[in-house]
This record gives C-alpha cells, sequence and structure tokens, in this order.
C-alpha cells in the first residue's frame, strides 16, 4: 500500500533510487518514509553486533578509491592491468552486443555496463577452482575466467559453436571450463544452488568456496531467504553478492524492502553482511577477499552488498527513459567504475593513454573477429533438439525425432523478435 | 529374501545405496533424528552420521535447491519432501531448474537426484496430505517420474533412480507403505526405470494402474472374473516417465479394451495420456470405448476420501462399460 502512494509522485519516483543511495553514505540517513524505521532498527542492530567480523560494517559503505574506507588490497601491477583490462573488454563487448541486437542479428541481450567492477571484482577474489553461480549480469566474469570470446558470442548467435547448443536466449551461458556454471532466467534460483555446492565441497572436504549473484529484485525471492538461510543454518563455504543497481527492471529499490539496506538482511541469518561501492573494483576486491578467506576457512557464508548502477537498459527490450531521469544516469556515469579505475592506474603510472587506447582497439578486434567466426557458423541440427533432455533417448524422445526428421527439410515459420 | 512392507523396501534400498555409494545423502525435514514421520530414513542417520543423514529448516524450496546444487557439484541427493503436497514451494527448482540444467547447459552440468515423497490418499489426510499430482511433473520434459506399487519394486526401483544420471521424483504411495507386504531380494537389487510390470495376465481388457490404485485393481480384476467371467490384464507401468508404451500397447492389442485407473482429478491425469498413446498407435485393437476412473475434479476431500479415491465398485463399473456402447 505505501509502495502504491510512491508510484502516484512521478518525479520523486524517478530519483528516488539515487537518493536512497545517497542516504546511505551517512550512516545517520534521515529519512521520511515511514517505513525506514523498521530499517533503521535493523541496521542499528546490525552495527551492535560485534561477534561476527564484518558484520559491525553492515551499513557502512566501504571504498578505497575515493573512500579510504578498507585497505587497498595490494595487487600486483600486472594482475591490475589484468582486471582493467577486462574490464574494458567486457565494455567494448557489451556496447556491440547492443548494436548486433538493434541490427537484427542477434536476438536479445542484457547489458551491465557500469556494472563491471562489480562482477569482476568480486570473481577476482576467488580461486579459479572455485564455482560461480551467476545471475545474468555478470558477462565479465568469463572472460576474466579464460572463456574466448569466441565462445561467448557463439552463445549470443546460438549456433553449431555455441556450448548450450542454442537451446537459450544469449546471455544464459554455461561454461564449466570456467566452474561458470549455467544460467537459468527465474531470479534468484542459482542462490541456493550454489550453497548445495558449497555444502557438497565440505562434506567432500575439499576447499572450494562457491560464490554467487543476484540484484536487488532477486533479494525479494523466496530463493534469497532458502538460500541465505541454509548457508547459516549449515555454515556453508558460500559468498553472496548482492548486485544493488537500485532498479528491477522498472521497479525501484523502495518496491523491493523496506530494509535500510541489504547487507543488514544477513543479519537475520546470522551471517555477516557488508556494503561495498560496486564502481570501486578495488574495494569490491578486498571485502570479497576477506569474505572468501572466511569460507575457506570454514567460518562460514557472507552476504555482499554492492552498490553500483546499470548505466544501460535491463536488456535490448527495455526503455529506461521511460521509468528513471537522465539526472539519475548521468550522476552515475559520472562514477563509472573503468574511468575510476583508470584514474586509479594513471596515478599509479601503470597505464599511459596509448595503452589505455590499445586495450580498447585490441578488444575491438577481439569482439569483431568472433562475430565473424560466429556468423559463418551454421545453426545446431535439427537432430541435437532431442539431446540432452535425459542422458538418453526415451523411446518417446527418439520416435518424436525420427517422425521429425522423416518430414524433410523444414523453414521455421515461426520467427519472431523478443518482446514482440 | 525377506519379507518387508513396501516402507522397509524403500528404506532397505536407502540402506543399500548409501553402504554402496558414499556420494549418496539423504536429508529433508524431520529426517534425520526422527528418522522421517513416516520412520521410512530411520536409522540412517545412526549408521551414516549426521553428515549423510540430516534434518534440514523447513524449506521444501532450500531443500531442492541445495540438492540440485550437490548433484551439480557430484553428489547424489536424495531429499525427501514430507508429503507431496507441500511439494509446490519446490515445484520453481524442480520443472525450472532439475528438470533443464543438462539441457540447457547442452550437456555440460547434470542434476542427478532424487526427490523422494510419500503421495496419495487414504490415510485421511485430507487435501494436504493426500493428493496425488503426478501429472504436473509428468508434463516436465528432464524429469522422470517413478511411483512403485510392491515393496521389492520400492527398493529396486529406488536403487535404480539413485544410480540414474537424470533427476527423479520418486513418489511413494503411503496408503499401502505399511499394508504391502512382499518377498525383498536382500542387497543389491535393481528393477530398470522404463520397464512396465505385468501384474496379472487376462484376455479380455487391459487395466493400467500405479501406486496403491494396482491393489485395487487386482481385487477388482477378482470380482470380474468371480461374478462376469471377465479375463482382465493389469499393466504397472512403474515408472510413468519414461513410459512403457510397448507393454501397454501390447497388452491392448492382445485384449482389446483399456481402462486407465489413477487417483488424481480426471481432467488432465496421466490416465488421459495412456489413452491417447492407445488411442494414436492401436485404435484398430480397440473393442470398446477407452474409460479413466479417476478421482474427481474436486479438492481431495477428507470425510469422504474413500468415495472420492476409486474403489473396486468403481473399476468394475469402468471395466464393464468397455464391454457396453
Amino acid at each position: 500500500m505505501a509502495s502504491k502512494k510512491r508510484t502516484s509522485s512521478n518525479g520523486s519516483t524517478r530519483t528516488k533510487p539515487q537518493a536512497r543511495h545517497a542516504a546511505k553514505k551517512s550512516s545517520a540517513s534521515t529519512k521520511s518514509s515511514p517505513k525506514s524505521k523498521g530499517g533503521k532498527k535493523a541496521a542499528s542492530s546490525a552495527r551492535s553486533r560485534t561477534k561476527a567480523p564484518t558484520s559491525s560494517r553492515g551499513s557502512k559503505i566501504l571504498g578505497v578509491l575515493d573512500r579510504g574506507t578498507v585497505r587497498d588490497p595490494g595487487l600486483s601491477d600486472e594482475r591490475l592491468l589484468e582486471l582493467y583490462a577486462t574490464m574494458v573488454r567486457t565494455r567494448v563487448m557489451e556496447e556491440r552486443a547492443l548494436v548486433l541486437q538493434r541490427q537484427g542479428r542477434i536476438g536479445f541481450y542484457v547489458p551491465c555496463t557500469g556494472q563491471e567492477a562489480s562482477h569482476i571484482g568480486t570473481a577476482a577474489a576467488l580461486m579459479d577452482s572455485d564455482w560461480i553461480f551467476p545471475a545474468y549480469r555478470q558477462a565479465g566474469i568469463p572472460l576474466l575466467r579464460g572463456v574466448s570470446m569466441e565462445q561467448i558470442v557463439d552463445e549470443w548467435y546460438g549456433n553449431d559453436g555455441d556450448i548450450c547448443k542454442g537451446r537459450q536466449m544469449p546471455v544464459h551461458y554455461s561454461f564449466r571450463s570456467a566452474h561458470f556454471v549455467t544460467i537459468s532466467s527465474p531470479i534468484g534460483t542459482q542462490l541456493s544452488h550454489a550453497v548445495g555446492a558449497a555444502m557438497a565441497a565440505k562434506y567432500r572436504g575439499e576447499d572450494t568456496v562457491t560464490m554467487t549473484y543476484c540484484g536487488d529484485g532477486g533479494t525479494s525471492e523466496n530463493d534469497f531467504h532458502c538460500a541465505l538461510n541454509f548457508a547459516g543454518v549449515y555454515a556453508s563455504p558460500c559468498v553472496f553478492i548482492c548486485e544493488n543497481n537500485g532498479w528491477a527492471i522498472s521497479t525501484p529499490l523502495e518496491y523491493q524492502t523496506a530494509s535500510e539496506t541489504m547487507a543488514v538482511k544477513a543479519e537475520a541469518y546470522g551471517i555477516p553482511g557488508v556494503r561495498v561501492d560496486g564502481n570501486d573494483i578495488l574495494a569490491v576486491y578486498q571485502v570479497t577477499k576477506e569474505a572468501v578467506d572466511r569460507a575457506r576457512q570454514g567460518k562460514g557464508p557472507t552476504l555482499i552488498e554492492s552498490l553500483t548502477y546499470r548505466v544501460g537498459p535491463h536488456s535490448s527490450s527495455d526503455d529506461p527513459t521511460r521509468y528513471r531521469g537522465d539526472a539519475e544516469v548521468t550522476d552515475w556515469k559520472n562514477k563509472d567504475p573503468l574511468e575510476r579505475f583508470k584514474k586509479y592506474l594513471r596515478s599509479r603510472r601503470l597505464l599511459t593513454p596509448k595503452q589505455d587506447e590499445a586495450l580498447f582497439a585490441a578488444a575491438k578486434e577481439e569482439v569483431n573477429a568472433a562475430v565473424k567466426a560466429a556468423e559463418q557458423k551454421p545453426n545446431p541440427t535439427v537432430s541435437s533438439m532431442f539431446d540432452d533432455v535425459y542422458r538418453d533417448l526415451t523411446p518417446q524422445l527418439r520416435e518424436q525425432r525420427d517422425e521429425l526428421l522423416s518430414l524433410g527439410e523444414a523453414k521455421s515459420e515461426h520467427e519472431g523478435y523478443f518482446p514482440l | 529374501m525377506a519379507t518387508m512392507t513396501l516402507l522397509e523396501g524403500i528404506r532397505d534400498g536407502l540402506f543399500t545405496e548409501m553402504r554402496n555409494d558414499d556420494r549418496v545423502l539423504c536429508f529433508g525435514e524431520d529426517v534425520g533424528r526422527n528418522g522421517g514421520v513416516f520412520r521410512t530414513t530411520d536409522g540412517l542417520q545412526k549408521e551414516f552420521g549426521e553428515e549423510r543423514c540430516f534434518d534440514t529448516p523447513l524449506s521444501e524450496c532450500g531443500i531442492i535447491g541445495t540438492a540440485i546444487g550437490m548433484a551439480m557439484y557430484g553428489l547424489r541427493p536424495v531429499p525427501e519432501i514430507q508429503f507431496q503436497d507441500f511439494i509446490f514451494p519446490a515445484f520453481d527448482q524442480i520443472v525450472s531448474e532439475a528438470a533443464k540444467i543438462r539441457y540447457r547447459s547442452g550437456g555440460e552440468y547434470t542434476c542427478p537426484m532424487v526427490i523422494r515423497t510419500p503421495y496419495g490418499g487414504g490415510i485421511r489426510g485430507g487435501h494436504y496430505h493426500s493428493q496425488s499430482g503426478e501429472a504436473y511433473f509428468c508434463h516436465t520434459p528432464g524429469l522422470k517420474v517413478v511411483i512403485p506399487s510392491t515393496p521389492a519394486d520400492a527398493k529396486g526401483l529406488l536403487i535404480s533412480s539413485i544410480r540414474d544420471e537424470d533427476p527423479v521424483l520418486f513418489l511413494e504411495p503411503k496408503k499401502i507403505y505399511r499394508t504391502m507386504k512382499g518377498e525383498v531380494p536382500e542387497g543389491e537389487h535393481v528393477v530398470p526405470l522404463g520397464k512396465g510390470r505385468i501384474v496379472r495376465e487376462g484376455k479380455d481388457c487391459t487395466i493400467v494402474a500405479y501406486g496403491a490404485m494396482v491393489e485395487t485393481c487386482e481385487k477388482a480384476a477378482d470380482e470380474l472374473k468371480k461374478q462376469r467371467g471377465i479375463d482382465v490384464e493389469i499393466v504397472d507401468p512403474r515408472t510413468l516417465v519414461p513410459l512403457d508404451e510397448k507393454m501397454i500397447l501390447d497388452s491392448v492389442r492382445k485384449t482389446g479394451r483399456l481402462v486407465t485407473v489413477y487417483e488424481a482429478p480426471k481432467t488432465g491425469g496421466f490416465g488421459g495420456e495412456i489413452a491417447a498413446i492407445v488411442a494414436e498407435n492401436a485404435i484398430g485393437s480397440l473393442e470398446g470405448p477407452i474409460v479413466r476412473v479417476a478421482g474427481f475434479d474436486t479438492p481431495f476431500p477428507y470425510t469422504l476420501e474413500g468415495i472420492y479415491m476409486p474403489d473396486v465398485r468403481r473399476v468394475v463399473r469402468g471395466v464393464e462399460r468397455t464391454f457396453e456402447w
């Protein structure tokens, strides 16, 4: 009911998430919404908790680049440049993907522009053997983990080279070689898978840590509750990353929760919760590293709220000007994670403008080559549609397949565009 | 061989496979310390420890969601949903995740797990402890659906399900958990998925039934033989997905008649699917209409459950109708 009241005022709805993010910078935030009372109470109890080491930071936004509230992780120059290069490749790849979609060459895309630091920084804190259960806006992680651009672009095209054999929409990757687990569209379902895998690793005595992602919208799903609850009960070596970008398609943050922060939700599950500036890759890395170390040491799960912003649309089908104002977008563009990291690298004399240009140029070339290759590959065979439902074809599937193939070559009469 | 109840057959299957394979874990609500509300998992925690048989939060979605993660990681989880009626919070996890993981990942990831859950009426359980939801799950590619009707099958099918490389919904007919007794082979005993069982041979009419309905149909067959001289053949498919269509079609081609019997509401029930398969493939053999004897299209009632569920009288009438048209 309170939510409804807020929609009636157009202007305030549009600027609200920004205001909320801003308000949360100060731990003594004063909000006019009556709903904030409950949230504040939870926040203060999170602050008063001292047992878990990171929980006391549940309402403060941690940052390295501008804030200095968390220590610089001290990564090697080489690693810093690798992370930056991955962010550049991700940015370039995404820009190209949206163009390809507009040109009708791929069917759909979900850009993560603006969120590169948040997911690349969190994933960078893991060992390569750790498992990632992604949502659908972490496209930089496969690149970080050595998946080739061609494998990624093949998935957009759903062609014969696609690991998923053309069975899913673009961006629903599966890269077992990178322990990047198959993605689905229902929101939040992956969270408890990560907990189960962490329980399995623990049972086997392996030191694998699992990491899983959701957005602010994902925290409203029952799976979020189930997963954090199980992880807390079984002290599973699992790290939850809530990438709070303020919007679930067109729905602003205040429709998802009356809680003052997402991080304080951890308190109810008996696990630490922290908030980090998600556009500050060093802070993201450092905070996640601490959580991963805790998990690996058998000290259980952590919820990390990474404050970031989706600069582009939810997907290629979305027009964000329908629900949010330019000022907000501009404000966040000014906090661009690439630019901030670049500034840092420049200040440390690790990157010249020329080298930076070369990185962008190389990334463009890399994507172009992958697109060119993908467009030459045929569709998966008709027969492959029946594979992998089960390990073996059932008699029913065999019969259906054979009947279809007996009709000879078919031309699809159902080519559509998503959404219509 | 030992004489066991159906429930003991399931428990024996769990013990056998947990001894055989340390990837097998059993968990769910009250499954550990209490051994399950029906005592199906009694003794497992004692033998295998809390690491392999444990209690969970009261959360069907979490039980199945974590089981999926374990299966993807390489274990063989056997989660229990206390009553099939309570499975729906996990429906998304079962149909959108478990059933689709192999397909959507191009075979990179798999989800070998067995969801055990008691189903069906006949224990005075009201709507929420009596329903038969098999049709929802049979409509989900990627999932197998298994229903035993004897103690030996319960053990053998469960072991096969645990060894299967794909997710299986293992529906346990709780009405006959303790009333159905039979000989069960000790140790290794495997009944393959996708192979039906001829419960009794006959030449005049085929009844296809599964779970607790098999027993009801056997009694009806006795009645029909005695009263009307009708010789009924009963086919128990044992697994609904994948279905042993050949056994059903061969039987109908022999008898010329088909009655399907199931406890679930009549409309959209799995017996309707069997009727369609026979109509599509063996209509030339039919000598009478196909008849469905099923639960009614009402929620499952408490006081009148004995009237709601197909009984001998209604099965007899169903068979008679295949002769009257």
